[in-house]
């Protein structure tokens, strides 16, 4: 039982797997995530994979300033993602909102609303950066144990996912 | 084939002791050679089975009634007809079989992309019964080729025996029925100039959607080992026949290997088709050459 432990400890450090959420951002960040991913740096040497689903994702990366209207989508695709689950903040946006700071139309910083476990700081931060973010929080995840049961708030995700709800905006 | 044979061949050789792992390699060898024809590195060698363990470890959302069950169901089913269809393979020569073994293995093989469709559809989300209906699509446009091709190999050498079609030498015909299974397998596989079903930003990749952890990581088992039967099958079909135990085992993995090596480098080439055009591909294109070849193998075996 320690060494499978030991085995899934390592198995959740070397496969993290990403998805890719934009609140509201200008796009600078998207494309450093993309950039990340390409041959210049190639996130794939530490098992890194972009997943179109957040229910296959380990790691939920999430960029902008986080508008009023993402602020409900950010709270179900967090739910959509399954435990054990770790998310980073990328870009200065969603950690400060940033030069949109008292904006009427924010209801950022991330942290407000989902807790946020790597900041990955930059406008728009290096790939190099974002890459580093992400295996910090592989390893935040290989440590944490399964989340405590699902609640509520999941199974209302479950049914929106399903079709069964229109997705609030 | 008797029952101790039987289970040696489905859970040690070919079986599962060794189409597991071989599954796992085949799934790095497929993202190492696309990393690679892209001038990256690639992942590690061991990252398919850390995907693996790692899903094994992650939760699933709860979901009652009868459709969960069905969804608990579809990707076990598919990784047994998937393993039973590996077990089949006669790699090793003298290693049993019997009559109309071929049309098994091709029911078997078939039965994942059932079981894909199936769980699009028990899913519930209308990402997942887009991808399953392209799913249903393409294996009606591939299978036409896949069977007519498999049937003029069968018919131009007498039996549907896979041990005596491995056994017998090559003719041109046969050639010409692998060369046509070859051209399927990239749409069975769901590999990228086909990759419909699955396809990951347009649709979120189809009928998996709402599926994690375990039952994520039954599937993907279920693509590796389909992708160990069927460049299996091809490699059946185009190895030579060699007496030697441990010669024909390598000459049979060297042969599935280099289809796997083929088929990733056809991926990375390529991009996405829309759906119509891989239809119009399989049935105005590949079609001609199945009908010929199965006419000329029932021609053949009249004058014969």
């Amino acid at each position: 039982m320690k060494l499978w432990n030991k085995l899934m400890c390592y198995s959740r450090r070397h496969s993290p797997w990403i998805f890719h959420m934009n609140s509201g951002s200008c796009n600078g960040c998207d494309i450093e995530i993309v950039a990340s991913l390409s041959p210049r740096y190639d996130a794939e040497q530490l098992g890194v994979r972009l997943e179109g689903s957040p229910r296959h994702a380990d790691i939920l990366c999430i960029t902008g300033p986080v508008t009023n209207n993402a602020v409900n989508a950010i709270k179900t695709v967090y739910d959509q993602v399954l435990g054990p689950k770790a998310v980073v903040a990328i870009g200065s946006c969603p950690a400060s909102t940033n030069v949109f700071i008292d904006s009427r139309t924010l209801a950022g910083p991330l942290n407000k609303h989902i807790p946020v476990d790597v900041f990955v700081p930059g406008c728009p931060p290096r790939p190099d950066a974002i890459i580093q973010g992400v295996a910090r929080a592989a390893a935040i995840l290989a440590e944490r144990s399964l989340n405590p049961p699902i609640t509520e708030v999941s199974i209302a995700a479950v049914d929106i996912a399903a079709g069964n709800e229109e997705v609030q905006s | 084939m008797n029952l101790a044979t039987a289970l040696a061949r489905l859970l040690i050789f070919p079986g599962l002791l060794f189409a597991v792992p071989a599954a796992w390699f085949i799934l790095w060898v497929e993202r190492k050679a696309v990393a690679l024809m892209q001038g990256r590195v690639g992942p590690p060698f061991m990252q398919p089975f850390f995907d693996f363990v790692k899903l094994l470890g992650k939760s699933t959302p709860p979901r009652p009634g009868i459709g969960g069950l069905l969804m608990k169901a579809w990707p076990l089913i598919a990784v047994s007809s998937a393993a039973g269809a590996v077990g089949l393979l006669p790699v090793l020569p003298s290693s049993g079989g019997f009559e109309g073994d071929l049309i098994l293995l091709l029911a078997l093989l078939e039965l994942p992309s059932m079981c894909i469709i199936a769980a699009g559809f028990s899913s519930r989300s209308i990402f997942g019964e887009i991808g399953s209906a392209r799913e249903a699509v393409l294996s009606v446009a591939y299978n036409i080729v896949f069977l007519l091709a498999i049937v003029s190999i069968a018919a131009s050498q007498h039996t549907f025996r896979l041990e005596a079609l491995a056994a017998l030498p090559a003719t041109p015909l046969r050639w010409l029925g692998v060369l046509a299974l070859l051209v399927c397998l990239p749409a069975k596989l769901h590999l990228n100039p086909f990759s419909l079903p699955n396809a990951e930003q347009e649709i979120y990749s189809g009928p998996m959607v709402e599926y994690a952890g375990p039952e994520l990581a039954m599937w993907e088992l279920s693509h590796g080992l389909e992708w160990v039967a069927a460049t299996g099958l091809v490699a059946t079909l185009a190895a030579p026949h060699i007496a030697l135990w441990w010669l024909a085992a390598l000459v049979f993995i060297v042969f599935s290997f280099f289809i796997v090596l083929g088929l990733s480098a056809l991926a990375s080439a390529t991009a996405r088709l829309a759906i119509d055009t891989t239809v119009r591909f399989y049935w105005q294109c590949t079609l001609i050459f199945a009908v010929l070849a199965v006419s000329s193998a029932l021609l053949m075996r009249l004058r014969s």
